[in-house]
C-alpha cells in the first residue's frame, strides 16, 4: 500500500522533469548562471558578513544599469548567430556627441532621441555591412567600432562635462524604498530587459530572431522576413548602445572618447555567462541580466577585498571559459541525441 | 473512378531550364491532379530535382508556363510557392531544432493575442493539426529532442496546417526505418483522401509502387511518358529511367572468400554505450561483409567502431591480429581501414570544393601539411579516379556541391580509395542515389573485394546487402544476432532476422 502511494507522486515529478527538460532545456543555463550568482553572494556574505545589504545590492543595479543594457541589444544579436563588437565604441561615442550638445546649451529631451538615433545608424550601417555586403559580423561589428571610436575623437579629444540637470538627475535622484534605492538610470536597464524580454518571447519579429540562430537558411525557406530581422537586429542593439551611452553620460557627469574601453567584452561575457550560446538560437534576455549581475557581484567582491580590479576580468575570463565548455558540451550532447 | 475525369491541379507545359548550353529540363510536360500520389522517377541528372525546383519556385523555368488549377502562376521564391499552396518537404529536413515542435509548425503564422503571440493558441492549434496526422507528443518539447522520422511528421504537419494544394514529398523515407516509413505512408494516404495533390519523389521502387498511383518518368531532361503505376511493371520502369535493359547492367556479387585467408580486422567484444554491445567479428582479407539491421540497431556504430572513428568503451580491435585503439580515424587510416559516413553532405563532401580537391584531400592529409602535392600529381591523381570510377563532373575543377548524389558518393569512395585502404567501410553508400549510380557503387565494392580489399558494406536496403555481400551480419537493437553466407538467406528471411522483436532483456 506505502508503495502504491510514495511511487505515484515519484512518477509524476519524474514526468514533470522529462517535460521540463523536453520543453526547456535552453533555461538550463541560465539556472547555472542563477546558481553561481547565487554562490557568489552566499560566499561574499559568510567572507564578508555585510555583503549581502540593500546597499550593495541596489548599487549593483545603478553601477551596472549601462551594461544591462548593452547587454540587451547584444542578446538580440548574438541569438542570430552575430556577434556586435562596436557597442563600446558607440557608447563613448553617443555619449561625446551628447555631452558635446549639451554643452552647446541644447536640452535633453532634444540631445537624448539624438543619442539613441546615432546609436541606431551606425547599427544600421553595420547590418548593412553584414547583409548586403556579405561581411562577417565580426568584422563588420569591427569597422563599425573603430569608426565609432573615430567620431568620439571628432567631436572632441578631451573630456566634456555635463551639466544638464536632466541627465544628471537620471543618476542622482534615488528612489528610496526600505534601505533599497533606485535610480532613474536602474528603472531604463529594468525597462529595457522586459521589453526585450517580451520582444523576445511575444512578436514574430522576436521568435525570427531565434528562427535565424537555429537555422539561417530554413529560416528563409520558411518565408521568414530574414532581411529585416536580423538589420533590426543590430539596429537594436547599436540604439541599446546609444541608451547606455545616455546612462553612462549620466553615471559619470562627462562624456570622453576613451570611455568603454573593452566594454563590448564584458557585455558579449555577461551575455554568454548568462547561457546565451554564441551558435544562436538559444538564450534569454533575463539570463543576460543574471549574467550582468554575477560580473557586477565580481567586481563588488574584488572591490570589498581592496584588491585590484584586474582581478574581475580574470575571474570573469575563468567563468567565461568555464561556461562556453558547458555550452558546447550541451550542444555536443543535443547534436548526438539527433 | 478515375482522377483524370477532372482538371489537373499541376499542369505544366514545355517547361524548359538550362545551365549554360546544358538543358537540365527540356521541353517537359507534367501533371499532378487532386487526390492522387505521384511519383517522378528518374536517375540522377534526369531532371527530376530541376522539375522539382522550378515546381516550388526555387529556379525559375527558362521556358515553358505552370499553370494552378488552370492559372498560370509565376514564382520567384519558395514563398510565393507557398503562398500559392505548394508546400514542400525536403529529404534534409529544414526545420529549427531549437525552438519548440508548436513553433516550428507555426512559424510566420502564429496565432495572436493583445498584440503578442499566443503561445497557448499555438500549442492547441499544433496539438490538433499533429492529432489529425495521428503523432501524439507534446507540442511544447523542443524540436531537436525528437527523432528524425517525428521532425519528418512534423514538417508535414507545418505543410499541411496552411490552405495546401500541392505537398512535395522530396525523398522523405530516406532516413526512416521501415515502421516510421509506414507510419509516413499512413500520412500520406489520409492527405491524399483529403485531395491533396502529392508529389513523391524516392529512389525506394516497393515505396513507390506501395504508395503512388501514377508515375512520371523523366531522362536526360526530357519527358519519358506518364504512367499509371498499376500498368507498368517494375522491370519496365527501369528500363525507362536507365533507357537500356536490365540486363545490361548485371550486379557481380563479391567472391566468396577463402576460408583461409587471412583476418584483417577481428573485434573482440566491442561495446559502446546500448549499441553496439559485446560485437564479435572477423573480416578477411577481400571479402564483402554486410551490415543488415533497422535505424538505430548499431549497424552504422558498430562500423565507426570498426573504422576508429569512434572509441570503444570496452572490447578490443585487432589489427593482423594485433591490438590497436585509436585516438581518431586518422589513427585508421594509417593502418588501412577507411570510413564513408551515411552523412555524405555534412561528414562527406565539401561543397564548396572541387572535385579535384576532394579527391586529394585524404592523401594530403595523410601526408601531412609540409609534403603539398604538387597541382600536376593532384590532377593525375583525380584524374585517374574520375577515370576509373566514371565519375560525371563537367572538369575535376567542378564544384563538388554540383554534381548529383551518386557521382558525390563517387567522389568520395575516389578519396577512400586513393589511400588504398585495406579494409573500407562504406556506410549507406547508395543512400539518395538514383538506380544506375547504385548498380555502379555496387559493381565497384566487387570489384574492390576482388582487388583484396576487405569491404562492409552497410544499407537500410536489405535487397542490396544481399546482392553485393559474401557475408551478411544482422545487428538488432545493439546486438549481433547473426552472421550467415549472403546465399544461404532469402531477403524474406532476413527481413524476419532484422525485424524480430527481442525477447526478454
Amino acid at each position: 500500500m506505502s508503495d502504491v502511494t510514495t511511487v505515484r507522486p515519484l512518477d509524476a515529478v519524474a514526468a514533470r522533469v522529462r517535460r521540463f527538460t523536453s520543453r526547456r532545456a535552453s533555461w538550463i543555463p541560465v539556472f547555472a548562471a542563477v546558481g553561481i550568482l547565487v554562490a557568489l553572494l552566499v560566499a561574499g556574505q559568510v567572507y564578508f558578513g555585510n555583503f549581502v545589504t540593500p546597499r550593495v545590492l541596489s548599487s549593483l543595479l545603478l553601477d551596472n544599469a549601462y551594461l544591462l543594457i548593452l547587454a540587451v541589444g547584444m542578446t538580440f544579436v548574438i541569438l542570430t548567430a552575430g556577434i556586435d563588437l562596436s557597442v563600446g565604441a558607440v557608447l563613448a561615442f553617443t555619449a561625446m556627441l551628447g555631452a558635446s550638445l549639451m554643452a552647446q546649451g541644447l536640452p535633453a529631451a532634444l540631445v537624448i532621441p539624438v543619442m539613441l538615433v546615432g546609436g541606431a545608424l551606425i547599427g544600421l550601417f553595420i547590418g548593412v555591412l553584414i547583409q548586403f555586403f556579405d561581411v562577417q559580423p565580426f568584422i563588420a561589428s569591427l569597422a563599425g567600432m573603430f569608426a565609432a571610436r573615430g567620431l568620439a575623437f571628432l567631436v572632441s579629444l578631451s573630456s566634456i562635462k555635463v551639466e544638464d540637470p536632466v541627465i544628471l538627475w537620471l543618476q542622482s535622484k534615488l528612489f528610496y524604498i526600505d534601505g533599497w534605492f533606485l535610480s532613474p538610470t536602474g528603472i531604463i536597464a529594468i525597462l529595457v530587459v522586459v521589453a526585450g524580454a517580451l520582444v523576445l518571447q511575444f512578436t514574430r519579429f522576436g521568435r525570427t530572431i531565434y528562427a535565424i540562430g537555429g537555422n539561417e537558411q530554413s529560416a528563409r525557406l520558411m518565408g521568414l522576413p530574414v532581411v529585416r530581422t536580423k538589420l533590426l537586429a543590430y539596429v537594436i542593439s547599436g540604439a541599446c548602445a546609444g541608451l547606455a551611452g545616455v546612462v553612462f553620460t549620466a553615471y559619470q557627469g562627462a562624456g570622453y572618447p576613451l570611455n568603454g574601453l573593452g566594454t563590448e567584452l564584458d557585455t558579449i561575457a555577461a551575455v554568454v555567462i548568462g547561457g546565451t550560446l554564441l551558435t544562436g538560437g538559444s538564450g534569454f534576455v533575463l539570463g543576460s541580466m543574471i549574467g550582468v549581475l554575477v560580473y557586477g557581484t565580481i567586481k563588488t567582491a574584488i572591490s570589498f577585498l581592496g584588491a585590484e580590479q584586474s582581478w574581475t576580468r580574470i575571474t570573469i575570463g575563468i567563468l567565461l571559459l568555464v561556461f562556453v565548455v558547458v555550452q558546447r558540451a550541451i550542444v555536443a550532447r543535443s547534436t548526438r541525441r539527433r | 473512378m478515375s482522377v483524370e475525369a477532372t482538371a489537373p491541379v499541376v499542369e505544366v507545359e514545355g517547361a524548359t531550364v538550362r545551365f549554360g548550353r546544358e538543358a537540365a529540363l527540356d521541353d517537359v510536360d507534367f501533371r499532378l491532379f487532386a487526390g492522387e500520389v505521384h511519383s517522378l522517377m528518374g536517375e540522377n541528372g534526369a531532371g527530376k530535382s530541376t522539375l522539382i525546383k522550378a515546381l516550388t519556385g526555387a529556379l525559375p523555368l527558362g521556358a515553358g508556363e505552370i499553370r494552378l488549377s488552370g492559372e498560370p502562376v509565376r514564382m520567384s521564391s519558395p514563398v510565393d510557392a507557398q503562398r500559392l499552396g505548394i508546400r514542400t518537404v525536403y529529404q534534409e529536413i529544414d526545420l529549427l531544432p531549437n525552438l519548440s515542435v508548436a513553433e516550428n509548425i507555426a512559424l510566420g503564422r502564429e496565432p495572436r493575442r493583445f498584440g503578442g503571440i499566443d503561445w497557448r493558441a499555438m500549442r492547441e492549434r499544433a496539438a490538433a493539426v499533429l492529432a489529425e496526422l495521428g503523432v501524439d507528443i507534446d507540442p511544447g518539447s523542443l524540436l531537436g529532442s525528437h527523432s528524425l522520422a517525428v521532425q519528418q511528421l512534423v514538417a508535414i504537419a507545418r505543410a499541411i496546417s496552411a490552405d495546401v494544394k500541392v505537398l512535395v514529398l522530396d525523398e522523405p523515407t530516406s532516413s526512416l526505418d521501415a515502421d516510421e516509413v509506414a507510419e509516413l505512408f499512413r500520412v500520406v494516404r489520409e492527405l491524399k483522401d483529403r485531395g491533396v495533390a502529392i508529389l513523391f519523389v524516392s529512389h525506394f521502387l516497393d515505396q513507390v509502387y506501395e504508395l503512388c498511383d501514377r508515375i512520371t518518368v523523366l531522362r536526360g531532361g526530357r519527358l519519358v511518358g506518364e504512367y499509371s503505376t498499376k500498368e507498368l511493371l517494375r522491370i519496365d520502369l527501369v528500363q525507362k529511367m536507365l533507357g537500356r535493359e536490365l540486363a545490361e547492367v548485371p550486379i557481380r556479387r563479391g567472391e566468396e572468400p577463402d576460408p583461409s585467408s587471412r583476418v584483417v580486422i577481428e573485434a573482440q567484444g566491442l561495446t559502446r554505450g546500448s549499441r553496439p554491445r559485446d560485437a564479435d567479428l572477423r573480416i578477411h582479407e577481400g571479402e564483402v561483409v554486410g551490415f543488415a539491421g533497422l535505424l538505430g540497431s548499431g549497424r552504422t556504430e558498430l562500423a565507426r567502431l570498426l573504422a576508429g572513428v569512434d572509441r570503444p568503451d570496452a572490447g578490443r580491435l585487432l589489427v593482423d591480429g594485433r591490438p590497436a585503439s585509436f585516438p581518431g580515424p586518422r589513427r585508421g587510416i594509417g593502418m588501412g581501414l577507411v570510413y564513408s559516413s551515411e552523412n555524405r553532405r555534412t561528414e562527406g563532401i565539401i561543397g564548396e570544393l572541387t572535385v579535384r580537391e576532394n579527391i586529394v584531400l585524404a592523401v594530403q592529409a595523410q601526408r601531412g601539411l609540409f609534403r603539398l602535392m604538387s597541382r600536376a600529381r593532384q590532377r593525375e591523381l583525380a584524374d585517374s579516379w574520375i577515370d576509373a570510377l566514371g565519375i560525371k563532373a563537367s572538369s575535376p575543377e567542378q564544384l563538388a556541391r554540383e554534381l548529383s548524389g551518386g557521382n558525390q558518393q563517387k567522389v568520395l569512395i575516389g578519396r577512400l580509395l586513393a589511400l588504398a585502404p585495406r579494409v573500407l567501410l562504406l556506410d549507406e553508400p547508395t543512400r539518395g542515389i538514383d538506380v544506375g549510380a547504385k548498380v555502379e557503387i555496387q559493381n565497384l565494392v566487387a570489384e574492390m573485394a576482388a582487388n583484396g580489399v576487405s569491404v562492409v558494406f552497410v544499407s537500410a536496403e536489405l535487397e542490396e546487402v544481399l546482392r553485393v555481400s559474401s557475408r551478411v551480419v544482422v545487428l538488432r537493437n545493439g546486438l549481433l544476432v547473426a552472421d550467415l553466407p549472403a546465399d544461404e538467406v532469402a531477403s524474406s528471411a532476413l527481413l524476419a532476422l532484422v525485424m524480430q522483436p527481442d525477447d526478454g532483456t
